[in-house]
């Protein structure tokens, strides 16, 4: 079998519309501002904290296009992304592209909105919202943009979607479906979500924002693996994820005698905090010796994105020779634990 | 592993050993048979929302048995099921009975959906923005608008262990589920893998088809000159896909292969076909390309015919092209006429019904049809036909789902043995 390897990287996040604000962000291990928004229902007064992607200066070309116009953030931030991950080319030389967008709660503003006016007088619910509030419009716009026949997915599910579907892709990528694969996590702040979020962890500041890989034959990074996907609902959450941290460490290069502390992989981590959703998470990797980033940390609960900024990440510090190995853990909130290791190609 | 797959050398042959069915025609596979043989219609007023303020107020709703089997969901799970899982767990239940014992369960869950559960997603927002304090009961809704959390129930109900994946590919959803489980068993990757798609009604879903203007005024006629819109149904439907060797192993019951899938997408408009149907031929020219079939081999199409202008059109153009000299041997029909269109479920329950008619050798009409668009010139099937009326055995039926964004997807079945 061929091996699949990761040649191309893109980022919006709270830090910024790149993969270089993303890193910069990272790199200092602080929670970034967050920013206050109203509760949509006027009876609530206390506002809803949230992390949100700073307005693009300049303005992104791509808006300009016909099908674009009139997107929400969630497609935005999703092409943008998806963008910067194929990089600079002539379309001309674009070859057949799939596409595998991963959400989590997907196109919330203008699903909120279009019911909104649905409930006050459906003879007036735009026509122009609907199409936008479908899981797949994000998706259908990258294909559109990049004038792109191939197969397109919208995958929804925990944040470990994001992983299955790097998988689903990598598989496109060996049977010869597809020359070149985007793998694109992204999702949108709405106070509806922002509201639900806190049902569950009021410590956790919903954030926004995209990341996007792009799988290849060839680049500078190796997939090497991503695990099982272990439910919760089958072992427990803290046994998924034990199984999880086993299948990672298990398929892992020995680590150098002479050298342990270096030669161990960078670990990225989807903790937010020690308490709440992270408690188990945080309890597996307690005894992680080797160096760890904890993007949540710095940008917020991104749901999807969180997952995508994860994997940008664990192949960015491999890019740049910050680490020659690392793994990423991703504990969903309440479907399953799935992993990824990834080294120098 | 998710990755690197464990691939055999040669891909394998998949068949079809567990079906599971729920439409407005009812639960299981004789009462759907039934109504797709003789191209019933379904269609009236709805009762599970106000529609009273729609320009439309007519769908195909089915009705939920008055025991849904919940397998092995506690009590408390089961009253918070909302109405698209209560006919996802009737298909699966159908689905898994019939194959009991191909799985050992530790197999993929590959669901289509467009909605989830949107029911309890609308009632999580009209107690957000309501008077009041409480927040009681909003952290169940929310979650239970997750599409995820169905696929979770059924997996815990059902035993279901493998990974889940959930594909929202709007209309064609159902179909790329059933084309994704496919790959996944013809691969070697996984023995046998359950698949399907499930939808139900939902007040924002159909306001939005509405404020479009997609639904049809008087009645659902795919290929019709006069068409004027679809119908919306509901349902779910659920199948048990299983190598050809695991399947003739155990002695199970066949109830057809799965032979060509092809997917692809029409980057023309969010919501609107290219006018040629160019990804609509390449979805089909890919499915019979991988089964090594012509389309004079191929007797019948059940299309995605959705009774609009703008898609009757579309794929009226890409069987034509498809076909080329051998159009007219091609017979035609879309089983929307009779329950609408179920969205995330459409391609699965469509898939069913290539089934049906295969082993049963029967193809399914449109009674409402009249007047064919003049741009067709393939046969349609305007009323209940036997396939020994054809002049050619009926062995092979293609099925065409396409959907907003541009997902199409078609799948190629053969009547086995």
């Amino acid at each position: 079998m061929s091996s699949v390897y990761i040649s191309g990287l893109g980022a919006v996040s709270p830090a910024g519309w790149s993969v270089a604000a993303l890193r910069d962000a990272l790199a200092k291990e602080q929670l970034l501002p967050s920013t206050e928004l109203p509760h949509g229902n006027p009876g609530r007064t206390r506002p809803l904290p949230v992390m949100r992607v700073p307005p693009p200066n300049p303005r992104p070309a791509f808006l300009g296009h016909s099908r674009l116009r009139r997107t929400s953030p969630i497609t935005q931030f999703a092409v943008a992304a998806a963008l910067e991950a194929l990089g600079p080319r002539d379309p001309a030389t674009t070859r057949k592209i799939g596409v595998i967008v991963c959400v989590f709660s997907g196109c919330v503003n203008y699903s909120r909105r279009f019911y909104d006016e649905a409930l006050k007088d459906p003879a007036t619910a735009s026509p122009l919202v609907f199409p936008e509030t479908v899981f797949n419009a994000p998706a259908s716009h990258i294909s559109a943009y990049l004038g792109s026949s191939a197969i397109n997915y919208t995958l929804v599910g925990d944040a470990g979607t994001f992983l299955s579907g790097v998988a689903t892709g990598a598989k496109w990528l060996l049977d010869g479906a597809v020359d070149e694969c985007l793998v694109v996590g992204t999702e949108e702040i709405d106070w509806l979500i922002a509201d639900a979020v806190r049902l569950f962890d009021r410590t956790k500041f919903l954030s926004e924002g995209a990341g996007a890989i792009l799988l290849r034959k060839e680049g500078s990074v190796k997939l090497e693996a991503i695990t099982d996907e272990n439910l919760y609902h089958v072992t427990g959450k803290t046994a998924a994820l034990a199984e999880m941290r086993q299948q990672l460490e298990g398929s892992a290069r020995p680590v150098d005698a002479s050298n342990p502390e270096s030669s161990r992989p960078l670990l990225i981590d989807s903790t937010s905090h020690e308490k709440g959703i992270s408690k188990e998470e945080t309890l597996l990797w307690k005894d992680w010796s080797g160096s760890r980033l904890s993007p949540k940390k710095t940008l917020g609960e991104g749901l999807m994105a969180s997952a995508a900024w994860q994997v940008v990440a664990a192949a960015d510090a491999l890019m740049n020779q910050r680490a020659r190995e690392t793994i990423v853990s991703i504990a969903g909130f309440h479907q399953h634990a799935v992993g990824a290791r990834l080294t120098v190609a | 592993m998710l990755f690197p797959p464990t691939i055999s050398e040669r891909p394998h042959r998949v068949v079809v050993t567990g079906v599971g069915i729920i439409t407005a025609y009812g639960a299981g596979w004789e009462k759907n048979a039934e109504g797709f043989r003789w191209g019933r219609t379904t269609f009236k007023p709805v009762t599970l929302f106000d529609v009273s303020r729609q320009r439309v107020q007519k769908a195909a709703q089915a009705e939920l048995p008055d025991s849904i089997p919940f397998g092995n969901l506690s009590r408390r799970k089961q009253h918070r099921l909302e109405r698209a899982a209560k006919l996802l767990f009737c298909a699966a239940h159908e689905a898994l009975q019939q194959s009991a014992g191909a799985q050992d369960l530790a197999v993929p869950l590959v669901l289509g959906t467009t909605s989830g559960g949107m029911s309890r997603g609308e009632e999580f927002f009209r107690a957000a923005i309501s008077a009041g304090n409480s927040r009681a009961g909003q952290a169940t809704r929310v979650t239970h608008y997750l599409a995820q959390r169905q696929a979770l129930d059924l997996a815990e109900a059902f035993g279901i262990r493998g990974p889940i994946s959930i594909i929202a590919n709007a209309c064609a959803a159902g179909a790329n589920a059933v084309g994704h489980a496919f790959r996944t068993v013809q691969s070697g990757q996984f023995e046998c893998a359950i698949a399907g798609g499930y939808d139900a009604l939902s007040q924002l879903v159909f306001a939005g088809f509405d404020s479009l203007q997609a639904l049809s005024p008087t009645a659902c006629r795919p290929f019709d000159a006069n068409r004027d819109g679809l119908a919306l149904g509901e349902g779910a439907a659920i199948l048990t896909l299983e190598t050809l060797q695991s399947a003739t192993k155990r002695g199970a019951q066949i109830f057809g292969e799965i032979v060509g899938y092809g997917a692809a997408t029409d980057a023309h408009h969010l919501t609107q076909p290219h006018p040629h149907g160019d990804a609509a031929l390449m979805t089909m020219q890919a499915a019979c390309r991988e089964a090594g079939v012509q389309p004079a081999q191929i007797a019948y199409i059940n299309a995605h015919g959705t009774g609009t202008p703008l898609n009757d059109i579309a794929e009226t153009h890409a069987i034509n092209r498809w076909a080329g000299a051998d159009v007219e041997k091609i017979r035609v029909s879309s089983t929307k006429a009779g329950i609408g269109h179920l969205l995330g479920a459409a391609g699965a329950v469509e898939t069913v019904a290539c089934l049906m008619a295969l082993k049963e050798q029967w193809l399914p009409p449109m009674t409402t049809t009249v007047t064919p668009d003049p741009e067709v010139r393939f046969n349609l099937v305007p009323k209940p036909m036997k396939a020994k009326e054809l002049s050619q055995p009926f062995e092979y039926a293609l099925s065409n789902s396409f959907g907003f964004g541009g997902a199409n997807a078609s799948l190629l079945f053969r009547k086995f043995p």
